[in-house]
């Protein structure tokens, strides 16, 4: 294998160790969450820096490539993917981080409501996650592009979430201190799975070298 | 930035297709070449676009030189060379029996690879392909050779020292006077074989750059074994493999997404 082969792969197992840790991160803010467990909360937000180093090793890695190996046709387009992919990647933990923090003050209230859509929609978002960067690691593009028309769900979640709400919040003005946090998370994992997104459309870009990005997949 | 409104979309079958229609200085159809029993090319068919610098890469042996060589009839000087097919120069075929080659190759120059100045004076080497075609006025031709060392970027380092021979300069303003000797004739096309691979990067970016520069009134067919030197000067790339044409297209797009497997093969340097 030539030693350039050898960086591309360490470069790749690298972004998957980002990104395992960015699934966790997502699945044990939700736990935070829903088991309103402050401990664990506690815990996702101290591993940001984590993702955060990988995010910067990640960068100059690639541009220590771009500069040494002059790459082209594939390699190129892994490259400039992977440097994209880090940042959404790391975006997403900050994302996981932000409802961490909404989990702990919802924690010192009473529950508003059993939370029922929200974990549904932050599963769908964490399995976009995982499926966009399995689509990243077996160059899979129809994959990539089903996480994109997964996205629409989630968005629709967002709105009835919202709306759900709203209504709690006319009924009784005590619960909009929590019902606009609960809003607030379910803003955050629409986020996620908006970046979740742009991870899947940079893999379609990766593999095809079409830019589907702003358009209706 | 050169413009890409007009850029040439080319297929791989080599036809131009594009709204704003680039005019092709040359049109190459299905070209065969044989060195003896030996083919060289097979069915090569592209356009070269006017005032856009076409590259030629491939490995060793893909019949690139040979090719560029066709365009100005320079390889009817090798024993047991022909060709078979077309290549349209203006809408003449180049190779029609009523055509002097001579003429032709006035008007398509050609650099090769390894500086070649004539071992004469700067100025003599400059003056003399315009002497050989007759012009003797000695104030035109110290304009013409002024001229062509200006527009080879070598004027402002030689204009001094004109009577001195050629062989003293160094390879990069060798080159860059073999480009000002292969201008002085006037060509339309100007064919560079190679013309970086014996310099150095300093005198490599001069000829880049002088190049570009010359883009805006000359065409030219590039062959290079450094593909970044392709990505950086030329418009259209086209690749060779073993005699034929593999692919053929916009630079940049070859570069980032190649459609055969081969190019992407070379141009990553996976070869073989």
């Amino acid at each position: 294998m030539r030693q350039f082969d050898e960086e591309l792969t360490a470069l790749k197992q690298r972004i998957l160790r980002m990104g395992a840790l960015v699934e966790t991160q997502v699945a044990n803010a939700i736990k935070a969450l829903v088991e309103r467990d402050t401990e664990l909360a506690k815990s996702v937000i101290v591993t940001d820096h984590q993702v955060n180093a990988y995010d910067v090793e990640i960068d100059e890695e690639c541009i220590r490539l771009l500069a040494l190996r002059q790459p082209t046709a594939s390699d190129l387009r892994f490259i400039t993917t992977a440097m994209k992919i880090s940042t959404d990647l790391e975006r997403m933990s900050d994302l996981a981080e932000d409802i961490c923090e909404r989990a702990l003050e919802l924690a010192d209230e009473p529950q508003l409501k059993p939370y029922i859509d929200i974990p549904r929609m932050a599963n769908w978002a964490r399995t976009m996650v995982k499926e966009a960067l399995d689509a990243f690691v077996n160059r899979n593009a129809d994959l990539a592009r089903k996480v994109c028309r997964d996205d629409a769900f989630v968005d629709d979640l967002t709105g009835q979430i919202f709306r759900e709400l709203l209504s709690f919040m006319i009924e009784d003005p005590q619960t909009i201190r929590r019902a606009i946090r609960i809003t607030f998370v379910a803003k955050y994992i629409e986020r996620i799975g908006d970046h979740a997104t742009n991870v899947a459309e940079m893999v379609v870009y990766l593999v095809e070298g079409k830019i589907i990005r702003h358009t209706t997949v | 930035m050169r413009s890409r409104s007009s850029f040439a979309i080319v297929t791989n079958n080599g036809c131009v297709s594009n709204m704003t229609e680039p005019i092709p200085a040359l049109e190459v159809h299905d070209l065969d070449a044989w060195y003896g029993h030996t083919q060289a090319l097979r069915k090569i068919s592209l356009a070269i676009v006017e005032q856009r610098i076409t590259a030629i890469i491939g490995p060793s042996g893909c019949g690139k030189s040979t090719f560029i060589r066709c365009l100005n009839r320079i390889n009817d000087l090798i024993g047991g060379f022909r060709v078979a097919g077309r290549v349209l120069f203006q809408g003449q075929d180049l190779y029609a029996p009523d055509v002097d080659p001579i003429e032709i190759r006035l008007r398509i120059g050609m650099v090769f690879q390894k500086p070649n100045p004539f071992p004469k004076s700067i100025y003599d080497n400059v003056a003399y392909g315009p002497r050989l075609c007759g012009l003797k006025d000695p104030v035109r031709l110290d304009l013409l050779v002024e001229e062509s060392l200006k527009k080879a970027a070598l004027w402002d380092e030689v204009k001094d020292k004109l009577r001195r021979s050629a062989l003293a300069l160094s390879g990069g303003q060798q080159q860059r006077l073999c480009i000002a000797r292969a201008l002085a004739v006037e060509p339309e096309v100007l064919l560079l074989d190679e013309p970086c691979s014996a310099l150095d990067p300093i005198a490599t970016a001069r000829i880049e750059d002088l190049l570009l520069d010359l883009k805006k009134n000359y065409t030219m067919v590039i062959v290079t074994h450094n593909m970044q030197q392709a990505a950086r000067v030329s418009d259209s790339t086209a690749f060779f493999m073993l005699g034929q044409l593999v692919e053929f297209g916009p630079t940049s797009r070859i570069f980032t997404n190649p459609l055969e497997k081969v190019t992407e093969d070379y141009i990553t340097g996976r070869f073989g």
